[in-house]
Parts: structure tokens; sequence; C-alpha cells
């Protein structure tokens, strides 16, 4: 049964995810390397459980790519795009251009003869858009200075392909018989056959197709969609047009990356984007791993044990040359602070285009069978070891950077000083921070981003960039000195962690910190850290108090409402973490569910009525007990006539 | 042996010479009480039911403070009016308080001569704190006279650590019920008894 062998497939890829990822990601390696080693242990070499057709799954998975860039393009506005004009073509076009020649020259010290030799560098120059971009995103790093310029590279790089698919059946021609190479040329078929200003013509009117449709007629073919209500018809759309401009695009030679990209960017002031986004997320998620897997099923362990030494040595003799090229140029375009190593260390690898350019080559027979199975395998190992590299970039280059930078950077700590210190200098740790200024208080800052050195120094800051959970940091800040540390870091795991170090072994530093939760805000307890305060309770009980007002309260009962509501919440807190330390096993088994506060609020709650104590405010009372009073009067005079 | 609650309410004691003397008298003694307000409420939010609490657990209350616009600063008058409670300290059931002596140890700027009929002021202190006199009553609580130190501008250390003994002895004597409180009625300050 075919459906059977599908579905035993689908098993396969599946478990092999569902089993390695996670394990992955908790070891710190990152998904791109749990995807690729569960490939390699349910590829051919070790349980042999997927074989030859791993091939085909990746030209299908890589349509993942495909999907990823367009989810990119949806998040950068057209203006944003060209404000990175600079960095994409200057560092972009820089990277290819310079790694292509050093690998050439590279190349042909290694007796490749000049048109392979370029063919190599060419395809070489690339790195993966997969899984730079997955990693960028898993670790936040988008928004990155380094992050940004990775990004423009790839996109770059993107464009490259283009004219890259032309050059090698030229070069493919070039030292072979000029009659076979005629018969070659003549195979290709479609638009490839037609002179390239008729090419060039025909690629500008599908990009000015896909810009046009984008801007004035997406829109109400989504809104017509979205009226009938059918979500499913919805992401039939969505992935319809991502999959027809892939198409359009890959028919006129483009990469079908780029055009997504392009109706991506288009799309990006659309009202329906984040819609868009939702809904071909999770297809680009498992298409991209389903991709790494395949990649890591086609490693050829064969070619590789016949010839290790030599071919590891390509391997990182590749990423040395990749490495050494965007160092440089990270450096002259401005990268600082151990970002052009975060930037080199990015990009160091080779790209998911070589497997396509690979097999085009040796199709144009530019490259044998021998050499095009020996670029692959480079080509795969670099990619796997390109998520260690970011390890060791993590590990062991920016810690040394960073104690470099400290003598460098940092103000020199007096002996003498009793410091402030302030780890995490974001929204929360400004304003603690400026409170404290505004006071004449000197604050030291430790931040791993530290963004306005110049104007923070002025107005009297100290600064200090790294992580704080590393003890040598806080050190170099003079915790040793200090009398008091305020830990805003929005990592509220780490900044706990920080507190017990810093309990352990400064116990007589007063430590402030602030906590995302009530159960965040026990465990500062259990360390004995009394003043923390919740990152969110203030600002919303001032809007309720602001709700309260609109919906007519005066502004001073809606003041003394949500103050009131304020000390309750003390009182619940308190009451809460006596439950807690009773029961606290139970409560980390519950995984501090935000549900599981609220009942418990909720419950303490019902015994406390709310407005006890502006009673006496209230002359009804009063009146109460007077007319009462007068009422009792009379009665007692009714009866004395009466009488 | 009495029980004494100090009320006390000074919005910026850090930089309070006499009034810091006299808390420094009276602290740690054993019996007394010192509820600082605004330290414990700065944003006047006050826990009346802990305030109740306090005041049925005491038998002499001080109303401890500044003379400010010849009244109390605003936490103390947030106090009475929402820790006096109808039903605690007055009406039909209001009767928490009866029986306890409450009285105002307060600190003026001016001397003790601008505060009488000829003077800059015009009344007496006495006059000046019939509301605190007439609360007490309202409460069935005995007023006595209050502690005063005058003149604030230009007082000396050497006499502002005699009033902080003043203060600590007669906070003492009141302590030990050996106060006659027949000769104190009849003075127009707690301070005179001392004369």
């Amino acid at each position: 049964m075919h459906n059977q062998e599908f579905f035993f497939q689908a098993l396969i890829y599946l478990v092999a995810a569902v089993i390695s990822v996670p394990i992955a990601k908790k070891m710190g390696l990152g998904s791109v390397l749990g995807y690729l080693l569960a490939g390699v242990i349910i590829g051919p070499f070790v349980l042999k459980l997927v074989g030859s057709e791993a091939g085909e799954v990746m030209h299908f998975a890589e349509f993942g790519v495909v999907l990823m860039l367009f989810v990119i393009g949806l998040e950068l506005q057209p203006s944003l795009l060209w404000k990175m004009r600079r960095s994409i073509f200057g560092l972009g076009g820089l990277q290819v251009l310079i790694t292509s020649v050093v690998i050439a020259v590279v190349a042909l010290l290694f007796n490749f003869k000049l048109n392979r030799a370029i063919a190599i560098g060419l395809i070489l120059a690339l790195s993966s858009t997969a899984i730079v971009l997955q990693t960028l995103s898993e670790k936040g790093l988008m928004r990155n200075i380094a992050g940004k310029s990775a990004f423009s590279v790839l996109l770059f790089q993107d464009m490259a392909v283009i004219p890259i698919l032309a050059i090698l059946p030229i070069l493919a021609t070039m030292g072979i018989s000029k009659s076979i190479a005629d018969s070659e040329i003549s195979d290709v078929t479609g638009i490839a056959s037609l002179s390239g200003w008729l090419q060039l013509l025909i690629i500008l009117v599908v990009i000015a197709a896909i810009i046009f449709i984008g801007r004035f007629v997406a829109r109400h073919i989504f809104r017509f969609i979205a009226e009938t209500g059918m979500h499913e018809v919805f992401t039939a759309l969505a992935l319809l047009m991502v999959i027809g401009t892939a198409m359009a695009t890959d028919a006129v030679g483009l990469s079908p990356a780029l055009g997504t990209f392009i109706a991506g960017v288009v799309l990006a002031d659309n009202e329906y984007r984040h819609e868009l986004e939702n809904t071909i997320n999770p297809f680009k998620g498992l298409l991209l791993g389903l991709f790494f897997i395949s990649v890591g099923a086609s490693i050829n362990f064969l070619l590789l044990i016949e010839n290790p030494f030599q071919i590891i040595g390509f391997v990182f003799l590749l990423i040395f040359l990749k490495f050494s090229v965007l160092i440089v140029l990270g450096r002259i375009f401005k990268l600082k602070k151990g970002y052009e190593f975060l930037f080199a260390f990015l990009l160091a690898q080779s790209s998911e285009f070589a497997f396509v350019l690979i097999s085009f080559s040796k199709q144009n027979r530019l490259f044998d069978n021998h050499t095009a199975g020996l670029l692959l395998l480079v080509v795969t190992l670099s990619m796997v070891i390109s998520p260690l590299l970011l390890i060791f970039n993590d590990k062991a280059i920016s810690p040394i950077l960073a104690r470099w930078q400290n003598k460098l950077e940092y103000d020199e700590i007096d002996d003498q000083e009793n410091p402030i210190i302030i780890a995490g200098f974001g929204r929360f740790g400004l304003i603690v921070g400026r409170i404290l200024l505004a006071n004449n208080f000197k604050v030291t800052i430790i931040d791993s981003n530290p963004s306005n050195i110049e104007v923070l120094r002025k107005h009297g800051f100290k600064l200090y960039f790294g992580d704080v959970t590393r003890p040598q940091v806080l050190e170099k800040a003079g915790i040793k000195n200090a009398r008091m540390l305020i830990l805003s870091l929005p990592e509220h795991d780490e900044a706990l962690k920080v507190a017990k170090y810093v309990r352990k072994k400064y116990p007589e530093i007063e430590i402030l910190a602030r906590a995302r939760d009530i159960f965040h805000v026990f465990e500062y307890f259990n360390l004995n850290v009394k003043n923390v305060q919740r990152e969110m309770l203030n600002s919303s009980i001032e809007l309720g108090a602001k709700a309260l007002t609109n919906l007519g309260f005066t502004r001073y009962e809606a003041y003394r409402a949500a103050r009131t509501f304020k000390h309750h919440e003390d009182e619940v807190m308190q009451e809460l973490y006596k439950h807690w330390q009773e029961d606290e096993v139970h409560y980390i088994q519950e995984t501090r569910r935000f549900s599981e506060q609220l009942s418990e609020t909720l419950q303490a709650e019902k015994n406390y009525s709310i407005h006890d104590g502006d009673d006496s405010w209230s002359v009804n009372l009063l009146r109460d007990e007077m007319i009462s009073k007068s009422n009792h009067e009379k009665t007692n005079l009714k009866k004395a006539k009466s009488k | 042996m009495k029980k004494i609650l100090i009320l006390f309410a000074h919005p910026t004691f850090h930089k309070s010479r006499i009034n810091k003397q006299l808390i420094n008298a009276v602290e740690n003694m054993e019996g007394v009480t010192i509820n600082n307000l605004y330290e414990n409420y700065p944003d006047f939010f006050i826990n009346v039911k802990k305030e109740q609490d306090l005041l049925i657990g005491h038998d002499i209350i001080i109303w401890h403070h500044p003379f400010y616009w010849y009244s109390a600063p605003a936490i103390l008058k947030e106090w009475m009016d929402l820790v006096l409670g109808l039903g605690f300290a007055y009406g039909a059931e209001g009767k928490a308080l009866e029986g306890k002596m409450v009285f105002s140890a307060i600190s003026t700027g001016g001397k003790k001569e601008v505060y009488c009929k000829e003077g800059q002021n015009q009344f007496t202190i006495n006059q000046f704190l019939i509301p605190f006199n007439q609360s007490a009553n309202l409460c069935g609580m005995t007023y006595l006279p209050p502690f005063v130190v005058h003149g604030s501008h230009n007082i000396s250390e050497k006499e502002i650590e005699n009033f902080g003994d003043m203060y600590h002895n007669l906070i003492e004597m009141l302590r030990d019920e050996k106060v006659d409180f027949s000769k104190l009625k009849l003075k127009e300050y707690s301070n005179n008894l001392f004369e």
C-alpha cells in the first residue's frame, strides 16, 4: 500500500523530531541541531529508517525556506527594507564577491581548473538562510545588530542566486569542446533560452505584478474570503498566494524564496498581516524541520569514512575562509563589541542553495560525480557544525571578549565606593535608575545591551556590559562593596539565580527585585529577599482606577478603591505565601499555572469586604442612628402620654 | 502600669530637631508604643482595624505632632476621620475609648508669648486645641493638658534636651500612675507639672 508507506515515513520523521528537538533544546543546542541529529539517526547510516528518498523530501521541504522568507517579509515594512539597503548591497555584495574570490583562489591551489574553482567559490560563498534565520528567531536576535547584518547578507545572497545560475552554464562551457557546450546550452528550455534583456524584462514584469497584486488586489481578496468566516479557506488562500508567487518567480528563473520575500514585504502593511503570519507559521516550522532532518539524513557517511581527515579538513578550511572574510567585513561595517564575531559565526556555513547549484552544475558537467559528492558532503557538514559554532561563540568567545572589554570600556571602580547596582536596564530598570538619580544617588548599571552609553555616562550612570549571571561581571561592577543590588532584568529565573548567588556570598547586601508573578515573589521571600515588586501590579491597578473613573466614580473614590485593592492584594499575597510554603511541592507540580494562581486569589478574596475602612466617611450610618434614636424618643414620649 | 500609645505625625521627621529629641527620649520605654503614622502610612491609607485594635490595647493616647496651621499635620486628621468611627469611638454603640486618657504633645514655631489675646496669634494653645478636646469628650475620654514645646526656631540644644527629659518623665509618671490628676488638670500645659 502506497498510503501505508507514506504514513510510515511521516511517522518516522515526526517521531524523530518530537524526540530529538526537545532534547537538543534542553541541552542548549537549539532546534536546528536537534533536527539535523534526528536526520542522521534515522538516516541510511544509523537506523536505516529512511533511505534515498530523503533527497526528494529535502527538495519538498525546501519550500519551508520559501515560507520562512515570506513570513520575514511580512514583518519588514518597505521603509525598513529601504533603510537596510546599504548593508544589503554593500555588506552582502562584498561578502559574496570577496568570499567567492578567496574560495576560488584556494580551490586553484588544490589544482581545480579555473572555471571549476570559480564555480566552487560562487557556490560555497552562500550561507544557509534556513539555519541562520531559524537560529536568529529562536535566540531573539532578529533585531540585534549582528542579526540584522546577517539577514541583509542572506537577502543579497538570495538575489545573487539568479546570476550564479546564469553563470554556471557559461563556466561549464569553458574548457570543454564547443560542440558539447552548444548541445548543453540548447538543452536549456523556457525563459533561460531567451536573450538576456528579454529575460530581465520578464523578471521585472513578474515582480511588478507581485507588487501590484499585493498592494491593490490582495486586500480585497482577503476581505472577501475572511467574510465567509471559513478559516480553512483563508489558509488555502494564504498557501495559494505563496505557492503561486514561488512558481511565478521560479518560472522566470528568480529564486522562489526571493519572490515570496517580496510578496511578504508588499503585504507587510496589510491589515491581514497577522492572520497571514499565524496561518503560514505552522507550515513553515514543520517544513523547515523536515528540511533539516532530510539534510541530516542525506549526509554521505561512506564518503566521510573513506577520507575523514581530508573532508573534515575541507570543512574547517571552508568555515575558516568564510569566517575570516565575514569578520573583516563586519569590522568595516562597524560591528563592534563581539557582534562581529556573532555575525561571522552566524554566516560561516554553506547554503542549502548549494545543493541545488551543485546538482545543476553536475547536470552541466561542470563537476564529476566525485567532486559533486565531495562538495555536497562539505556543505552539509558545514551546516551541521554551524549551530555548534554559535554555541562556541556564546560560551567561549563572548565571555572572553566581555572580560577584555571590561578593561577597555568600563569605568574603574574605586574601592571606597558603595555602589547601588542595577542589573537590567530596560523599560523597568530605567525608571528605577532615574528615580535614584533624581535623588542624587550614583548608580552602576549592568546590562547585556546598553545602547545609549554616552548619554547614560553623562548623567552619572556607570555602565558594565555583560551577563549578570556570570559572577565575574558582578564582581567587576563592585558587588563586593555594594550596598544594594536591584534586579530589574526581564529574565526572571536568571535574576533569581543571581539573587541566590549574592545572598550566599554577600549576605549583607540589600537585594530588591522585579518579579513576574506571585510565585516568583515567593521564591524571593524564601531567599529572604523581601523587597519584591510584581512588574505588572501597579500599572494594572492604576488602569483599573481609570476604568472606575470612567464608569462614574469620582476620582478620589476610584483612587481609594484602587489603593484598597492594592493593600488587599498584599494581604492576599501573604496568605498565599503561607499556603505555598506548606504546599510547595504541589505548587511546583502545578507548574505555576496562571489559572491556579487566579483561583487561589479569588478564593482568598471571598472573605474580604473591600470598603470596610471608608465607612467612617459615610454620614448614612450616623443618620440611621439619629433616626432610630429620635424614633425611640417619640415612642417613649407616646408611651409617657398614654400613661 | 498604664499602657501608652504615641500617635506620632511628622511629615519631615528627618529634618526635625525637637521632635527627634522627644521621640528619642521615649523610644524603647516599657509600656510605650510609638505609632509613626507617616512612616506606617506613606500613602495615607490607614489600616482602620489595626489602629482601632491599637487604641483598645492602650490606656493613654498621645497625639504627638508639630503644630501646623494651628492644628495637626494632615495625616492625623485623616486618622481621626477614619479610626474614630461611629459605633467604635462614639455613637450609641461606640464605647471602645471610654475612660481612656488623651492629650496633645506639640511643638510650635512661635514663642509662648504670641499665643494669647494680645499676641500675634490672638488665641491660646488650649483655644486652638478645642477640636481635640471636644473630640476626646465625644469619645468619653479624659482630656489632659497638652505638652508644648514653644519657639522651635531658635531653641538651644540644651533646652531641647531638657524638653526630652521632661517628656520622658511625664510619660514615665503617667505610665507608673504617679500623677496627681487633680493637680495636673489645673495646669495650662502638662510641662508645668515640673515647675
